[in-house]
């Protein structure tokens, strides 16, 4: 098992009576990435902001490679990369001369050339911060997070506001810090998002955690089918049929727990064939990350 | 390069491509200096209104630059979270606070490099001038006024601390004795505008520049007082984010 980079444990954040953040504990290891998940309120980014020293706990204990945030913050600076849920830049800083500056700040001998080529903002180089569209500023700000040639990196929101293939530069970069040994923590409420990058997942609700660990564990024996049909499908005639629950979780898609098998889906498509509906958008396997963080919150009325 | 020479040649860069603040630290100081110096309708009570005027202006330089451009800069940046990302570097907070104040001097020494010039060119003779003591002034005025500033960017909303530093600026600048001689106040107004660091930095620059002798050791009291305070009040109630 990878090194543990991030140790927290029993973290306690209060904003005066406000209870943001009510006893959260989990570990991020280098060469993984870590998602934490949650909706908007849960305790995110209180939590990423005491692991990046911003912020200090009520109570608990973290550690960031082995540093105490709190205390060792100016040690801590130089191994870690830091980009921030928005803002960070001043709206007349221009892109080559802050990535420039914060190369020289963390003095790790990172070429901000190569790193605004990166991130995928050479033609944007000369631009200032308020002329860059949204999904340009996040990847300037992870190009500030990358200056630091990070051991550790706490992104804030990476892919908010940003298009398709920004999506895919930014996974396919902190793809490669994991490859280089980084531990990435992620904080994010796109769960799709974190479906594609992350290698485990820490499912923050209400403060507390939920669900903590890898994919494959959070999906683990929750099989299901899915498919699209026409919204009048009797679900209490199919699920006699199948002798399974089914669900209409969205208007005309329908989930069926279980376990996809060739009997099954025979059994599925041959009842809706002799009741004459249509089969859309078919889907087995294991639960998507959202579903199982809908699952695990409760959250949501299967509306979804 | 170091963090902390990264930061400064950033911070003073910021300032030189800014219009704004290049025309508040050195577009107004020298309009209101050539202005007043040609056209002879303030109450300056010198033979010369450039007498007068030239020690004002200068600190009237440093008020705007100390207090106003950087107040409002950083006022900004706290806004847009740029002090908080800049924390998480190995520059730090407390190196990111030198920079600034180097970044203050800086732009100070490329203010007076273009008001003493002008000065002389308008008639300004600073025979006899104390300029060690002048330099002190401006020293203790930097770091009151650099408090002052800091203080309302460390509190307020970055538009409210906008508003806020242009009027404390107006304020400063009418009652600082810097181009309206305090002896063309109402005498309360004086007695305010005396203990305002404005009015003692102006006072003691121009003494030192002029030789003048009145209230002096008062103004440089009331201005190390400032000085002593505003940096104080600063580092206890600013908040970074």
């Amino acid at each position: 098992m990878a090194d543990a980079a991030v140790e927290v444990h029993e973290l306690v954040v209060r904003y005066g009576d406000l209870l943001a953040v009510a006893g959260v504990s989990f570990t991020a290891r280098a060469g993984e990435v870590t998602a934490i998940l949650g909706p908007n309120g849960a305790g995110k980014t209180s939590t990423i902001e005491v692991c990046e020293g911003f912020r200090e706990a009520s109570s608990g204990t973290v550690k960031v490679l082995g540093l105490r945030p709190d205390r060792d913050q100016s040690r801590l600076a130089a191994r870690m990369g830091v980009m921030l849920q928005d803002g960070g830049c001043s709206p007349s800083a221009r892109v080559a001369d802050t990535v420039a500056l914060y190369c020289a700040l963390y003095g790790r001998g990172v070429e901000p050339a190569q790193l605004i080529e990166l991130v995928g903002l050479a033609e944007r180089r000369t631009s200032t911060w308020r002329r860059l569209s949204g999904g340009e500023r996040q990847r300037l700000n992870l190009a500030l997070a990358l200056a630091a040639k990070p051991e550790v990196a706490f992104l804030d929101e990476p892919t908010s506001g940003v298009d398709v293939t920004g999506r895919a530069l930014i996974r396919q970069i902190v793809r490669d810090l994991t490859t280089q040994g980084c531990a990435v923590v992620l904080a994010t409420h796109e769960l799709d998002e974190a479906d594609r990058v992350a290698d485990r997942a820490v499912i923050i609700d209400r403060g507390v955690v939920v669900a903590d660990g890898t994919l494959e564990q959070l999906r683990a024996g929750h099989d299901e089918i899915r498919f699209r049909s026409d919204v009048a499908l009797d679900v209490q005639s199919l699920a006699s049929h199948l002798h399974l629950a089914v669900d209409q979780v969205a208007p005309g898609e329908f989930r069926i727990a279980a376990a996809s098998t060739p009997e099954l889906i025979n059994t599925l498509t041959g009842w809706l064939s002799a009741q004459q509906l249509p089969l859309d958008d078919l889907r087995a396997g294991a639960q998507r990350l959202e579903d199982v963080f809908w699952r695990l919150t409760g959250r949501g009325d299967g509306s979804r | 390069m170091s963090p902390l020479v990264a930061q400064t040649r950033a911070e003073v860069t910021q300032v030189l491509r800014n219009g704004e603040q290049l025309l508040l630290t050195l577009g107004i100081p020298v309009l209101l200096l050539v202005f007043f110096s040609l056209v002879d309708v303030l109450p300056t009570g010198t033979a010369e209104p450039i007498d007068f005027l030239a020690p004002g202006i200068m600190s009237l330089a440093v008020m705007s630059t100390a207090m106003v451009s950087l107040g409002i800069a950083t006022g900004f940046e706290r806004s847009y979270q740029v002090l908080k990302r800049l924390g998480a570097t190995p520059l730090g907070r407390r190196r990111l606070v030198i920079a600034k104040i180097a970044a203050v001097v800086v732009v100070e020494v490329v203010q007076l490099a273009v008001l003493v010039p002008v000065a002389l060119l308008l008639g300004w003779s600073p025979g006899g001038a104390r300029w060690l003591a002048a330099i002190a002034g401006v020293v203790l005025g930097t770091v009151a006024f650099a408090g002052l500033g800091l203080t309302l960017a460390g509190r307020l909303r970055g538009e409210v601390n906008l508003a806020a530093q242009n009027g404390l600026y107006l304020v400063l600048l009418l009652l600082g004795g810097m181009v309206i001689p305090f002896a063309e106040l109402p005498w309360l107004l004086e007695a305010v505008a005396r203990v305002l660091p404005s009015g003692a930095l102006a006072n003691v620059v121009r003494e030192s520049l002029a030789g003048g002798t009145e209230w002096v050791v008062l103004s440089w009291v009331v201005l190390a007082t400032w000085a002593a305070i505003t940096p104080a009040v600063a580092a206890r109630w600013f908040r970074w984010e």
